[in-house]
């Protein structure tokens, strides 16, 4: 215990503030029991994770309160970076942590506390899911996820005793189609860009992410061939953008969509048959009954995830109430509840207890539904027989080509975008 | 001498509270976006600065003088089409509706959109113009096309059409304004002097009802080259105009930038409302 002791009241002094209640609070760690009642946890992140169900659990299950605070992608980054006294607990995707972390307004989070550390994925430890798997492009979890020591500024290239994050969600995203509109296999991200589809595709406006998936079309098409999707040089993203632009010119483009809600009308009205897309979007199509196929291509999956970071100004009963959380969040219920909704936790082996057997079997080891599979929220996603589109965790997990980023020559990428869209 | 300094006193506790509203909630802000135009962005945050980066990349870049080309035709065509239309209204609600019941119970009909949200009303054209909307599939069975019509949606032809929908009313109410004002033994007097139909309206009418078209004129350039969200849903997102590229902007929290843009933005519109004053005295015609 000594050694967090000193390290949190030198945080503290250097913040500061709440000096003495850090150094009380942690040498009495029997006390804590009973006041953690009082405790309130304050989370914001994308609206993704932000789910009430979890608060509700939380209350019940651990007795605290946690306090949701959902905003988009941009405002989140801006309030890690700039607002650190504004939450407890950050859930942020890993490309955001890059980026906040220097900052210096998160703390690393001590392994030994975490009890199922042995069981997270290895995509978010060594990066590796088998060993023989190489590190996808982009910001993969596992660079940016240890620190070598609490205080440090730089990510650590191996595992260490400090985590930046604790995984939350992830997913493996592809392109969606709609099969019956399209009626032939679709096996690449170039055909994105197959001129039988003109005017009837779509790609993202959302600069980050749409830029990674020009790439997976480019590299398909054998156009392009980049050393790092996720961090491109200048002449990388004009090459790209070229390309695109004269596709745009071209009539390829039905519309771009910048929200979930965009998305799914686009494909759900025939708008659009091929596009980027997000697997809830696809999940919301097929409750309309409408045939729509997360598509699994053999360029593989453009993949992001979120986590858990702890703020800087956690100390004494909040940090142990966070850490409580942060157990609770990896040992299974939260899991179960994601991996319903097509995306999968930090510590799968765990959400297997609170799904049923066709539930685990249809989600994570992708083998064919024995019944009705339905969301979280009880809408049916699949029948008997169903196969999950990309199939097993390991399946689609394994062929990730490439994680969301963020570029250092984001502010050029953004422009060429805006010229794209105005083009 | 206490008279006329306790007049001045009056008139400015008078002037005050429009002042100072003007001034906190007009003024005020302004001068902050032309402040921080000057500013400097980092990915996270603004910093203050006296810098022209932001300017010089917008008028050095290919980008914004497309996007204000844009922002130029799509207001002109609105403003074309909304007159005509605009007109056309007014002027039979004005010369062809007889009794001041009418007239009223007619143009009161004319705000009936307006009891829905703008954004609602835009929106309701995507699934009539789509691929497989109701305007395509009735031509189809009506036989007239036989291959659904592209170009309805998520084209310039669906931004204007709802450009024109959503503003045709700024342009009809300020017309019909001016041409209710007009005193029928003019056009009685015209007509009796010889003029035909077409000459009234061009020599009396039109003149006449200059003051209500350069409102409504306003109004509608106003509000075309200020949107950007008609155009981000009506495009597809394909096009852009000014107030999609301040959006984009402030979506990736690049304050200046977006500052910048609006600056000019503000600018050119002054600039063509100033000389649109120039063509007409309003407050002389009124």
């Amino acid at each position: 215990m000594s050694k967090p002791k000193i390290s949190y009241s030198r945080r503290s002094i250097l913040k500061g503030a709440a000096a003495f209640s850090a150094a009380s609070t942690l040498s009495a760690p029997m006390i804590w029991a009973q006041d953690i009642k009082n405790v309130t946890l304050r989370q914001f992140g994308t609206g993704v994770s932000n789910l009430n169900d979890v608060a509700v659990k939380v209350k019940e299950d651990l007795g605290f309160t946690l306090e949701m605070t959902a905003l988009d992608s941009d405002s989140v980054t801006q309030r890690a970076a700039t607002q650190p006294k504004s939450f407890d607990i950050a859930d942020i995707e890993y490309w955001i942590c890059k980026k906040v972390w220097p900052t210096g307004n998160l703390q690393a989070m001590d392994t030994s506390k975490i009890k199922l550390f042995d069981k997270i994925s290895p995509i978010f430890t060594t990066g590796k899911l088998t060993p023989e798997s190489v590190v996808a492009q982009g910001t993969a979890p596992s660079t940016v996820g240890f620190v070598a020591d609490q205080g440090a500024k730089e990510f650590a290239p191996e595992v260490t005793n400090w985590m930046t994050l604790i995984p939350t969600i992830y997913n493996a995203d592809t392109l969606g189609i709609r099969p019956d509109l399209i009626g032939r296999p679709i096996e690449s991200w170039a055909e994105l860009l197959n001129p039988e589809f003109k005017g009837k595709a779509s790609i993202l406006d959302i600069s980050s992410i749409g830029i990674m998936d020009m790439a997976m079309v480019c590299e398909a098409m054998g156009e392009i061939k980049y050393a790092d999707k996720g961090n491109m040089t200048t002449d990388e993203i004009d090459k790209t953008i070229a390309i695109f632009i004269e596709a745009k010119k071209a009539g390829q483009f039905r519309a771009f969509w910048k929200s979930f809600d965009e998305s799914v009308n686009l494909m759900a009205s025939g708008e659009v048959v091929i596009q980027s897309m997000w697997s809830p979007a696809i999940t919301a199509v097929k409750s309309q009954g409408i045939a729509c196929v997360y598509q699994p291509l053999k360029e593989g999956y453009r993949s992001w995830g979120g986590g858990l970071g702890l703020s800087a100004n956690l100390s004494g009963i909040e940090l142990e109430a966070a850490y409580e959380y942060i157990n609770w969040y990896i040992s299974g219920w939260v899991g179960g509840y994601l991996m319903r909704q097509g995306y999968y936790s930090a510590v799968p082996e765990t959400s297997k207890e609170f799904m049923d057997a066709n539930e685990w079997g249809y989600w994570y080891e992708g083998k064919a539904a024995t019944g009705d599979i339905t969301s979280p929220t009880g809408q049916k996603l699949a029948s008997a027989g169903d196969l999950r589109d990309g199939g097993s965790y390991s399946d689609r997990m394994g062929k990730v080509a490439c994680w969301n980023a963020v570029m250092d020559e984001n502010q050029y990428m953004v422009r060429k975008w805006n010229e794209f869209i105005a083009a | 001498m206490a008279m006329p300094r306790s007049n001045t006193a009056t008139g400015w506790l008078l002037a005050a509270p429009l002042t100072l509203v003007l001034a906190a909630f007009l003024v005020l802000p302004i001068v902050m976006i032309v402040i921080v135009s000057f500013w400097g962005a980092t990915e996270f945050s603004i910093y203050p600065a006296f810098e022209f980066d932001n300017y010089r990349y917008l008028f050095g870049s290919s980008v914004a003088w497309q996007v204000f080309g844009t922002t130029f035709r799509y207001a002109f065509v609105t403003w074309a089409l909304t007159l005509g239309i605009g007109f056309t209204v007014a002027y039979f609600l004005a010369f062809h509706v007889r009794t001041l019941t009418w007239q009223i119970t007619l143009a009161l009909i004319c705000t009936v959109p307006f009891w829905t949200s703008n954004i609602i009303r835009m929106i309701s054209w995507i699934p009539f113009l789509g691929r497989n909307g109701i305007a395509n599939s009735t031509l189809l069975s009506m036989g007239v096309i036989d291959q659904p019509l592209e170009w309805l949606l998520f084209s310039d032809f669906s931004v204007l059409l709802t450009f024109v929908h959503i503003n045709t009313f700024f342009m009809i109410v300020p017309i019909l304004n001016t041409l209710l004002r007009i005193d029928k033994s003019l056009i009685e007097a015209a007509r009796d002097a010889g003029a035909t139909g077409p000459q009234i309206l061009w020599n009396v009418i039109l003149p006449l009802a200059k003051p209500g078209i350069m409102i409504g004129t306003i109004f509608v350039l106003t509000l075309v080259m200020g949107d950007f969200i008609t155009v981000r849903f009506m495009s597809g997102s394909q096009s852009a105009n000014v107030g999609r590229l301040i959006s984009n902007d402030v979506g990736l929290l690049q304050y200046p930038s977006a500052a910048a843009t609006s600056v000019v933005l503000l600018c050119t519109v002054l600039i063509v409302v100033a000389g649109l004053l120039r063509l007409v005295d309003i407050r002389k015609e009124l």
